[in-house]
């Protein structure tokens, strides 16, 4: 498995408190990890170093081996790193098919033309990207109109059209009833399948965490505490004791855990 | 008031956001010391039924009766001063009050029945506060955020207490305080009223439950109905 | 060393008062979230009525209880502004806000004129402080120490007010999130009367104390707000304390700066906020405000061609417009030039407060700026009028290539605050070069060329630019451009997600617009065949805005529409009455309330409401 991601010796500071200290860690092509931990813990932090919001104090971030830290995020998105938002953020203005039709433009550089229309640009590439995550026969409403579930799935269509190496999703299925949770991330999985891209996701949903992810990172205090396969994390103790809790709110242990 | 009738009654009622009808002909009641949740998916409609109960849509119809008393066109801050506190979805803390400050802008006069609560009392209800009193909201995390802004609502006094979504984004185990502190509320004899995804959290604080799809009620009865009956969760919770 | 120390005195005693009027408007932004143009109507207000007590009673007395009097008459006209006019804007979009109080602003000016008459008028010395103390060989005033002291009494006052008293924190939890304060059970109506009262309060307070050291006119009252916003700007919106910096800063600048560039000392103030917001976009103290709840604008629906229909309908009308020198006189059609400018002037408008989402207050800098490229190289090298023309887009392009990368730094209400700065310091430019452009006696003489002397050719090359420029921002507004463009207003946030820069994008749409309006103030220019400051000065950004919002932010022909109802109505009234300012102000604030979506965006409901019925977010 190639390495995707790797994070080394991450620090973060805030007003003289380390809100990330010393976090290392990977993620390789085809794997879907979880990062989980406490509010406060650190997770949206690095989150935020990574798509480039945040400027790290020290450490390093490789894309595929080449260092993008402290770049912006649209210098750390043309290296490969796409993104969905835990708010959705699409273009409320402009149809299904337009939201990745800009990405499209965006990628090859076509942004600056003030003369040719742009509804006919890329929209083949669009439609048959849509059609992917099931959205082609929507492709033509406003997007501002979709319901929840649906913005949900052009999002994972909008961050997927310029082809990332590494996906990050920030509480992909926040606000999404228990079924449409576990549809999102089949269709994230199968997608990850197709295409070899690695995606590292924050979430607090545990039925989620437990049944979708291929590996999980916890962080507690800017540190990460725990890091391995879904069972072994569940029987963490100290996992238990810092986020867990007694287990009474997700689902107990799946039949034939992933 | 007497013990039997709801204190809160919602009927018929109605909600647009610009051309959007969001609510149609919502109907249900809490009674004094019940927790009712409402549960359905994002977008069913659960945060507009809060809001507009707290007067907070502008574009509403239809008949709220809180303690006797019709509410249906009060603004929030009348609908407040009668006891109906509201905790929103996304918290809104004053990030640059401090915690002390947050709660002191909650303060109402105390109600003759039910308890008074004090700084001190809510510090030993949510005894992480206690140690940031003077810290600003903004540097709180989201679970500590949590904890404040349903202390702040309680500083009202209120007779019931509607929450939007108090689990929504927290860790498991301030999911499991957030339980243990609204089983507490019921105790000291508030009505409650949340709204829910997560439903190992509502069924183990909750009497009844309401499930809404597309702006209207589906299923109104006993929660234990609705986690025992697999028909039921199946047809309006899929899961 | 002395002269400097009385320099550094008099600044601060300056900065003192620009503090006190600056923290009324500041206060009353934080919790209202209006930018309010009228403040400084307050403050003429309470420099008048503490002239007049002054003037009739004698002594301490008429000064002291003159000043106590007009602060409060101050406050309870902002209590009647609120009661009457501001509760009913607080779901309106921002920009209908910022129009409603500048119509205030031209009601109060007739208003002043018709009771005080257009004089300008001298206040007495304090008294008990007329004196002076000599320092190292200079005479201070003592009224400058009264006023050196006053300041951070004040600001010692607001802060125990606003951190000890309960009043004061619930005003702060209202400031940070209006509703949520109301549903905790605060009565935030009166919470806003009376810091309504406060902020007027102070701004009459800082126009009383000054009586002793300026002369009472008309015209303070925009000159006193536009300062007062830099202050504010500068300070950070809603930070008392970062206006109580900001004032010192700008005070001790004009003091010196006195000393360097004597005319333009106001160009100084605006460029240390040029400077001060690009390292720091929200001010000294400011902080990225938090989005605005439930004022929400409607979402713009996704572009689409024009139908078969508009596109005869537009093609019959310019077959019409064509012809129209046919049958119509002279007059007319000097009036449909003009109209025609004022509709290019408005399109370039739209093009960067609808698709591009920037707010400008500020945007006659590049009409009157295009004028001046006209005529001055009419005045300097006897130009023709294609060169002139070339000329106009040129200089307006310039600026706006200058101001245009400080403005998309910033968003909102700041963002129009430093289009309406770049504004003035443009206009000021103008009016103080005398040498360069002929300051107030502008530049005269600027005639077309022989071949467009007379009305209908120059109409008719009035009418093919305009149609040049409209055709040439529909083009671009469907082109990758123009959608870069809205995705920029859309969602910043997913914008940077995919790659596009949205800085850059709304910059070049900036220097379009800018382009484009100056290619107005060209024609106009010919039109008129002169050119003066007046052609950058506010009123010519809010007829702009006034065109744009008649007829549609987001409809591309709305601007065309606007610019022939609200010129033609203007240019009647001018004729008909000299109080027009006060009936185009009441004409301004009665369409604000009428529709506070808009008019466009009004019947634009009620058209569409027919078509798609899927919801539309927002009110």
């Amino acid at each position: 498995m190639t390495v995707v991601l790797r994070v080394e010796h991450l620090v973060k500071s805030f007003g003289g408190v380390r809100a990330v200290d010393d976090v290392g860690f990977t993620v390789g092509a085809g794997e879907r990890v979880a990062l989980i931990g406490p509010n406060g813990a650190g997770k949206t932090t690095v989150f935020n170093m990574l798509n480039g919001q945040l400027r790290p104090d020290h450490g390093s971030i490789q894309i595929d081996g080449v260092e993008v830290r402290g770049r912006r995020p649209r210098a750390i998105w043309r290296r490969g790193v796409g993104r969905t938002f835990q708010i959705t953020a699409t273009l409320p203005s402009m149809t299904v098919a337009e939201n990745v039709q800009m990405v499209l433009l965006s990628f090859h550089r076509r942004l600056f033309d003030i003369w040719r229309p742009a509804a006919p640009r890329y929209r083949d590439q669009a439609l048959a990207l849509l059609d992917r995550v099931g959205m082609a026969d929507q492709a033509d409403r406003a997007s501002a109109t979709l319901a929840y579930g649906d913005l949900k799935r052009l999002e994972l269509a909008v961050a997927l059209a310029s082809r990332p190496r590494l996906l990050l999703m920030d509480e992909p299925t926040a606000g999404m009833a228990p079924r449409e949770r576990a549809e999102l991330m089949n269709l994230t999985a199968a997608l990850v399948a197709e295409s070899g891209v690695a995606v590292l996701f924050t979430e607090h949903d545990m039925d989620i965490v437990f049944g979708h992810a291929s590996r999980i990172i916890v962080m507690n205090q800017g540190t990460i505490i725990a890091s391995g396969q879904p069972a072994d994390i569940r029987a963490d103790a100290e996992v238990q004791a810092v986020y867990l809790g007694s287990g009474a709110m997700f689902a107990p242990r799946p039949g034939g855990a992933a | 008031m007497s013990g039997d009738s709801p204190l809160l009654t919602v009927e018929h009622l109605n909600a647009r956001y610009g051309r959007a009808r969001i609510l149609t002909d919502i109907d249900l009641a809490v009674d004094p010391g019940q927790v009712l949740a409402v549960i359905g998916r994002n977008g069913a409609g659960k945060s507009t039924i809060f809001k507009s109960i707290m007067g907070l849509v502008a574009d509403r119809w239809g008949r709220v009766t809180f303690a006797g008393i019709d509410i249906a066109a009060r603004g929030p801050a009348p609908i407040a001063r009668l006891g109906l506190g509201y905790v929103p979805e996304d918290r809104r803390i004053f990030k640059d009050l401090t915690v002390m400050e947050n709660l002191a802008v909650g303060r109402r006069p105390a109600r003759p029945g039910l308890p008074c609560w004090t700084p001190e009392r809510l510090f030993t209800l949510f005894p992480n506060l206690a140690e940031m009193r003077h810290r600003p909201g903004g540097r709180m995390s989201g679970g500590e955020q949590q904890m404040l802004t349903i202390a702040r609502t309680l500083m009202g006094n209120p007779r019931l207490v509607m929450l939007d979504e108090p689990s929504e984004g927290l860790a498991p185990r301030i999911v499991e305080m957030m339980a243990l502190a609204i089983l507490e509320l019921k105790r000291e004899g508030l009505a409650v009223m949340l709204s829910e995804q997560n439903l190992h959290f509502a069924a183990l604080v909750s009497d009844r439950a309401v499930v809404i799809e597309k702006g209207q009620v589906r299923f109104h009865g006993a929660m234990a109905a609705l986690v025992d009956d697999a028909a039921v969760r199946q047809t309006y919770l899929m899961v | 060393m002395g002269f400097y120390v009385a320099q550094f005195l008099g600044g601060l005693a300056q900065a003192s008062s620009l503090f006190i009027v600056a923290s009324g408007l500041s206060i009353i932004f934080g919790v209202t979230r209006i930018v309010n143009f009228a403040h400084g109507t307050f403050y003429m207000v309470g420099a008048f009525v503490a002239y007049s007590i002054a003037d009739r009673v004698a002594g301490a007395w008429g000064f002291w209880g003159g000043i106590a009097t007009a602060a409060l008459v101050a406050g309870g006209i902002g209590v009647a502004l609120e009661r009457l006019l501001l509760r009913r804007l607080y779901q309106s979009p921002a920009l209908f806000q910022l129009l409603a109080t500048f119509g205030v602003v031209l009601v109060g000016q007739d208003a002043v004129l018709a009771i005080w008459g257009p004089e300008d008028r001298l206040g007495p010395r304090a008294p008990g402080l007329a004196g002076r103390v000599h320092l190292l060989g200079q005479a201070i005033p003592h009224y400058d120490l009264f006023l050196i002291v006053l300041g951070p009494v004040v600001l010692g006052l607001l802060w125990l007010l606003f951190h000890r008293t309960r009043w004061g924190v619930l005003v702060r939890a209202a400031t940070e999130d209006r509703e949520m304060t109301a549903a905790l059970g605060v009565d935030e109506s009166r919470l806003f009367t009376t810091v309504l009262f406060l902020g007027a309060l102070l701004a009459g307070l800082a126009g009383a104390i000054q009586l002793p050291r300026e002369a009472v006119t008309l015209h303070m009252d925009v000159a006193v707000v536009v300062e007062a916003f830099v202050v504010v700007v500068v300070g950070g919106m809603g930070s008392v304390t970062g206006a109580f910096l900001a004032a010192l800063l700008i005070g001790q600048l004009q003091a010196f700066g006195i000393l360097l560039v004597p005319r333009i000392t106001v160009v100084l103030a605006f460029l240390v906020m040029a400077i001060v917001l690009a390292i720091r976009p929200y001010g000294l103290l400011g902080r990225v405000p938090a989005l605005p709840r439930g004022t929400a604008d409607a979402v713009e629906p996704p572009l689409r061609p024009a139908s078969p229909g508009l596109i005869a309908v537009a093609l019959a009308l310019t077959l019409v417009l064509a012809a129209l020198p046919v049958f119509a006189g002279d007059y007319v059609l000097a009036l449909a030039s003009e109209t025609l400018i004022m509709v290019l002037f408005a399109a370039s408008l739209q093009f960067i407060m609808g698709p591009g989402g920037m707010m400008s207050f500020g945007h006659a800098a590049y009409f009157g700026l295009g004028a001046y490229g006209a005529g001055l190289v009419v005045k300097h090298f006897g130009a023709t009028m294609v060169t002139g023309l070339v000329a106009a887009p040129l200089l307006a392009g310039l600026a706006a290539l200058v101001f245009g990368w400080f403005c998309v730094r910033l968003s909102g209400v700041y963002l129009a605050m430093l289009t309406l700065a770049f504004a003035q310091i443009a206009w000021s430019v103008m009016f103080e070069w005398t040498a360069v452009t002929g300051g107030d006696n502008g530049i005269l003489g600027v005639w077309p060329a022989s071949w467009a002397a007379t009305a209908a050719p120059f109409y008719e090359l009035c009418l093919g630019l305009s149609i040049a420029a409209l055709l040439l921002l529909r083009r671009i507004v469907f082109a990758p451009f123009g959608y870069a463009v809205r995705a920029g207003r859309d969602s910043p946030l997913r914008c940077e997600a995919i790659g596009i820069d949205v800085q850059r994008f709304q910059w070049l749409a900036f220097v379009i617009a800018g382009v484009l309006a100056g290619l107005a103030g060209g024609l106009f220019a010919y039109a008129k065949g002169s050119v003066f400051p007046t052609y950058l000065d506010v009123p010519v950004s809010v007829d702009g805005l006034v065109m744009v919002l008649l007829g549609g932010v987001q409809s591309l022909v709305g601007p065309i529409v606007g610019a022939v109802v609200f010129h033609g109505l203007e240019t009647q009234l001018v004729r008909l009455t000299d109080y027009w300012r006060l009936v185009v102000g009441v004409i301004i604030i009665l369409l604000v309330l009428a529709f506070p979506q808009g008019i466009a965006g009004a019947l634009g409901g009620r058209l569409r409401s027919g078509r798609s019925g899927t919801g539309e977010a927002g009110r």
